[in-house]
């Protein structure tokens, strides 16, 4: 296993937590607080919560202004413009950010 | 009216008053006389008694927002709650502008019912993300935007009268 490249379970506070939503106002009740609970919500969260935030680019935006990594927001946002759906969807978000965090 | 053990209670003429100014409350003291068969100074004395203990709070107005053009929506949101945080959470909804109503359900879970408004759906969810949905004890929200209204009222003073008014 690599070494992470940045501070990869530092935690937010819970007002600047990414809250998982499936539709607009829907709050399905799992939040994650930093990158690493991130990675475990999305093994397991619904896939239209995943379908719904990376549509609007709420992944991305959390990653760049909460977390201040843009290079994996951009990453995120390919994958956002390419058409992955579905559980490949969920594996692909899955593998970018753990390739990013260099746990991979 | 009269005043029984610290209650207020009306009589006949005193509830047709409250249903006719219900209707239109700048009415003259004249034609509610009318109406009545009472004359003008018997309604002006017992409106004047009805706003000196309370019963008439205030004549207020409804305006007719569709005609200014207003754009919003309004929601329902239902929000589950840890039962020890149900309180505080209602308590800090009350504090928010964008929220009309808060109201405590019992069901199978203890839930509080909100009516927000905001100027559209990406607000809106703005607006539940950041304020709401990370208020300690919410466990999770369902929300459901309103499409069209077909009915809104206060409660009508005949049901005041005759159901909702339990006789001690």
């Amino acid at each position: 296993m690599k070494k992470m490249s940045f501070e990869f379970d530092k935690k937010v506070p819970r007002e600047k937590a990414f809250y998982f939503f499936t539709s607009i106002g829907n709050y399905t009740g799992e939040k994650a607080c930093s990158l690493k609970e991130f990675l475990e919500k999305i093994e397991k969260i619904e896939l239209k919560s995943i379908e719904f935030h990376l549509h609007r680019g709420d992944f991305e935006k959390w990653f760049r202004d909460v977390l201040g990594q843009k290079e994996l927001a951009e990453q995120i946002s390919l994958l956002r413009k390419s058409d992955i759906k579905g559980d490949s969807l969920r594996k692909e978000l899955h593998e970018t950010i753990l390739k990013y965090s260099g746990t991979v | 009216m009269k005043i029984k053990k610290n209650r207020i209670i009306l009589d006949e003429i005193d509830w047709e008053i409250l249903r006719i100014l219900e209707e239109n409350a700048k009415i003259s003291y004249t034609d509610i006389g009318r109406k009545l068969g009472i004359s003008h100074s018997t309604a002006y004395d017992r409106i004047r008694k009805l706003e000196k203990y309370g019963v008439i709070e205030k004549y207020t107005i409804i305006v007719n927002e569709e005609k200014l053009g207003a754009k919003y929506i309004t929601a329902i949101m239902t929000i589950y709650t840890d039962p020890k945080e149900s309180e505080n959470v209602a308590r800090k909804l009350t504090e928010s502008d964008k929220i009309l109503e808060v109201s405590t359900s019992l069901s199978e879970e203890l839930q509080i019912i909100a009516k927000v408004i905001a100027e559209n759906q990406e607000k809106l969810h703005s607006f539940i993300a950041e304020s709401v949905a990370p208020l300690p004890g919410v466990l999770r929200i369902r929300t459901s935007i309103i499409t069209k209204r077909f009915k809104e009222e206060k409660l009508p003073i005949p049901h005041l009268n005759e159901k909702f008014i339990s006789e001690k």
